[in-house]
């Protein structure tokens, strides 16, 4: 069952620029130039693109939050514009770079005050906030004020903050945004778990490519306000002839005029003992390593996976 | 019910952050007794340099200033934060409103009501009953009405007045202190006799906004003063009917405002 | 002009007055050019000024028409409302109103950035805030002033020296009015938020420096005691009541000679209360 369809969605913004001294003018941005996209229950959905993409624009429609210029959008059924408080109750939002949380208030406070507005059984909510006491750490800063916690506490903060009324689907626009490594792993791995029991929808937008590898396995890339990219991360990287490199270091230089089948020779560096080579996606790396140890001897070698950042970086170039 | 009790909840939450800075709430306290104080004293010392203004003599014109501030103070407790909305707008703070199951209006009122403000309410009745006892009021079962229901439209169009002007913060975010000319300006009109204004200034505010009904016509219907602008005696009874329009157009704008919202930032 | 001055403020050691000058040159510009930028904010302001010019020219019209012989407390209808057009001008021009800047950079902690640099604060606060008040002396004083001489009568000054005298003393009002901010933000220093005593100093500047109402419509003794004892008056009833001539010539100088005196006191006194913060702040490490 899809949980979220979108059906040519556009979101336009009129914008006035300076011409001249006093002359303005009004020029229409498009900020999401008609996207359709299906997301079905239980997915985890990586939503990338360079900034002023569209995809905090596509999130915020996706809320409520913005109104569609045009199009058809849906999430669990309801229309999140003029629904957008029933909608409210079926979905949990998190923001990486505002707040949903009392500013004054510790944490303790914020949630209980989040069981009211959002009319959560008290038993319920007891036991969803134990769960993520537990895996998030919350107990040791849940009576500090929420304006003295760090980002990483305050992050641990708002996910809970969004889970309490046991939402159906996860909205999280970079969740960990500014986040040292050790709370981006925390909050990871806190994601996985959650994605991990098909419970919830989460759909994610990030900078940090490390969250979508670790975490979705579909992965939907925006430039421009439309969709480039939907599909998996193998299906990127096929589709952008991404291709192993493979580093070798020799004894002696290379002869000059060598040819290997199956690799191309990308640079030859420290005068010849360091060679870089692309292998294309059909040779096997063991062969081509059989075939350089034929030509001189090798003293080490390593194999790169391709990088999810340059193929992303291509991307948005081209 | 439940609907209730979340705004019931929301409205604790604010008092519970107010009492992390109880230094800070006496301040404001005590600021806004003051504030209040000076406010009388303004109109007061104003009609101390005089004999009459614009055929007004002081006890009358302290029943005008009366209304009007019960009126003002009022809404302006209730909904006068309403034009934080710039900063909730600049800085992104109402997508966290609009993503909660809540009215957004309610919400963002109840957030931060200003409760240190109710003391500028209490001052406002006290001279509202003072300037009752100093003008002769020749009470009918309708002008009792009229006294309670006077500040009361009062304070819906007041409201009506703080809604419409802060959603002018969804069009134009800079908008900055264009708002205050029409909260706190409308404050300062309602709170002198209409006659004090003159040509197209008092057409656009006293009638074209309504502004005139608020205290004016209310107090000359009480006082059974004859208009000098010529409305009949019985207009200050339009004051709940104008205070309805007032709120009908600021709840159109307001909506559509929610419409035009252009969350800003990344 | 040494232009290596302003690109490196205040150090000079060849020439130290010309280049505190530069410097002091250099940070009021980058004040002006700083308030250029908020274009929208001017607009807004200055409608809203405009507004509330028509609101208080007419109530104090009123009070003229309805006081014996068309005079209240001595001014006639043309001063009242030249008194109340050139203070809703010459409001944003003193800023009585809203400027935390100070306070909240020290409740921040950026504060300690200004320590750095080899501008005594003081100074370092008020070159741009001079800036500023020249950005709106342009934008937010004549453009209220001109509506107001549209639909009003206004006065028009007769002696030769009123309108050198009027500027002189708007520049003493900016340097008054900046002390006292500085003196109510610097509190943020000791209280843990200054926002009691910025609110007090909104409440009290208001009604204090005229803009309401003229003072004079107080009763003398009254008016008397606040212009010698406090430094209000001096924001904005002092400039106002010289552009529109109120009193005889000598008294005219004179209150520009008191508020020249209450501004250098203002002056030295922030520059007291700086030292006496940033030995604390030494001796707290912030």
């Amino acid at each position: 069952m899809s949980v979220i369809t979108m059906r040519g969605l556009r979101k336009d913004f009129t914008v006035r620029v300076r011409t001249g001294r006093l002359r303005r003018e009004k020029r229409t941005v498009e900020a999401v130039a008609g996207i359709d996209l299906t997301v079905e229950a239980g997915e985890m959905v990586g939503y990338i693109g360079p900034n002023g993409a569209g995809k905090s624009t596509t999130l915020k429609m996706l809320t409520g939050v913005l109104t569609p210029s045009s199009g058809e959008v849906s999430v669990c059924g309801l229309a999140p514009v003029p629904q957008r408080t029933r909608l409210a109750l079926t979905i949990g939002v998190v923001f990486g770079q505002r707040s949903q949380l009392w500013w004054d208030l510790p944490l303790r406070d914020s949630f209980a005050l989040l069981r009211h507005i959002y009319r959560v059984p008290p038993d319920a909510h007891a036991a969803r906030l134990r769960r993520c006491r537990s895996l998030l750490d919350l107990d040791e800063f849940l009576d500090t004020p929420v304006r003295q916690l760090s980002l990483g506490q305050r992050m641990r903060g708002e996910l809970t903050a969004a889970l309490l009324h046991g939402p159906s689907v996860l909205f999280l626009d970079e969740p960990t945004i500014g986040l040292d490594v050790v709370s981006k792993q925390a909050v990871r791995s806190f994601l996985a778990e959650l994605g991990a029991t098909g419970d919830v929808t989460l759909v994610l937008t990030t900078h940090d490519l490390a969250d979508i590898e670790r975490l979705c396995r579909r992965l939907v890339v925006i430039d421009h306000g439309r969709v480039v990219h939907d599909g998996t991360i193998e299906a990127l990287h096929a589709r952008y002839g991404s291709r192993r490199r493979l580093v070798v270091d020799l004894d002696t230089p290379l002869p000059p005029g060598f040819a290997v089948p199956g690799a191309d020779l990308v640079s030859l560096e420290a005068d010849g003992h360091r060679a870089s080579f692309d292998l294309l996606s059909s040779s096997a790396a063991g062969a081509v390593v059989a075939e350089l140890a034929t030509l001189a001897s090798m003293r080490d070698l390593s194999l790169v996976e391709p990088d999810i950042e340059d193929v992303v970086a291509r991307l948005y170039r081209a | 019910m439940g609907e209730l009790r979340a705004y019931g909840a929301l409205f604790l939450g604010q008092w519970r952050s107010l009492a992390s800075y109880r230094a800070s709430f006496a301040v404001d306290l005590a600021t806004n007794i003051l504030g209040a104080v000076l406010d009388v004293v303004a109109v007061l010392v104003l009609f101390g340099a005089t004999r009459t203004v614009a055929g007004f003599t002081l006890r009358e014109g302290l029943l005008v200033v009366s209304l009007s501030s019960c009126g003002f103070a009022t809404a302006d407790l209730v909904v006068g934060n309403i034009d934080r909305l710039k900063t909730y707008v600049r800085t992104g703070a109402m997508d966290a409103v609009l993503t909660r199951p809540l009215g957004a209006l309610p919400q963002l009122v109840l957030m931060d009501m200003p409760l240190r403000k109710g003391l500028r309410v209490a001052v406002a009745v006290a001279v509202l009953i003072t300037a009752l006892r100093l003008n002769h009021v020749d009470w009918t079962p309708a002008r009792a009405a009229l006294v309670v229901i006077a500040p009361l439209s009062g304070a819906l169009f007041f409201g009506a007045i703080f809604v419409a002007s802060a959603s002018l913060a969804f069009w134009w975010v800079e908008s900055g202190e264009v708002g205050s000319a029409f909260t706190y300006g409308g404050r300062d009109f309602t709170a002198y006799p209409v006659p004090v204004f003159e040509g197209w200034f008092r057409a656009v505010f006293a009638y074209g906004m309504g502004f005139g009904f608020v205290a004016y016509q209310p107090a000359l219907t009480l006082l059974e003063h004859p208009d000098p602008l010529g409305l009949p005696a019985g207009a200050g009874f339009l004051s709940p009917l104008v205070a309805l329009v007032a709120a009908g157009v600021a709840a159109v704008v307001w909506r559509a405002g929610i419409r035009h919202y252009r969350s800003t930032g990344s | 002009m040494n232009g290596l001055d302003a690109r490196v403020p205040g150090i000079s050691p060849d020439r130290p007055f010309r280049g505190r000058v530069t410097t002091f040159g250099a940070l009021s510009w980058s004040g002006f050019r700083r308030y250029a930028t908020y274009r929208q904010a001017t607009i807004a302001g200055s409608f809203t000024n405009t507004v509330f010019g028509f609101l208080r020219c007419y109530v104090l019209l009123a009070v003229a028409a309805g006081a014996a012989g068309g005079r209240a407390a001595g001014y006639d209808a043309e001063q009242l409302a030249t008194f109340v057009w050139v203070g809703q001008g010459l409001l944003t021009v003193v800023s009585l109103w809203g400027w935390t800047e100070l306070a909240d950079r020290i409740r921040s902690g950026d504060v300690a950035a200004d320590l750095l640099r080899p501008v005594h604060p003081v100074i370092g606060y008020l070159a741009p805030d001079l800036g500023r008040a020249a950005h709106a002396m342009i934008f937010r004083f004549l453009p209220p002033l001109t509506v107001g001489a549209l639909f009003f009568d206004l006065y028009a000054p007769s002696r030769w020296f009123t309108v050198p005298l009027f500027a002189l003393s708007v520049l003493l009002a900016v340097i008054g009015s900046f002390g006292l901010r500085f003196l109510v933000n610097a509190t943020a220093y000791w209280l843990h938020d200054a926002r009691g005593p910025i609110t007090l100093w909104v409440l009290s500047a208001g009604v204090l420096a005229g803009l309401y109402f003229p003072l004079r419509f107080l009763p003398d003794w009254l008016a008397v005691t606040l212009w010698v004892g406090t430094p209000f008056p001096g924001l904005l009833q002092t400039p106002a009541d010289v552009l529109v001539e109120r009193d005889p010539a000598p008294v005219q100088a004179a209150l520009v000679a008191l508020q020249a005196l209450w501004a250098a006191a203002l002056l030295g006194l922030a520059a007291v209360v700086q030292r006496r913060a940033e030995k604390r702040l030494v001796a707290q490490g912030g």
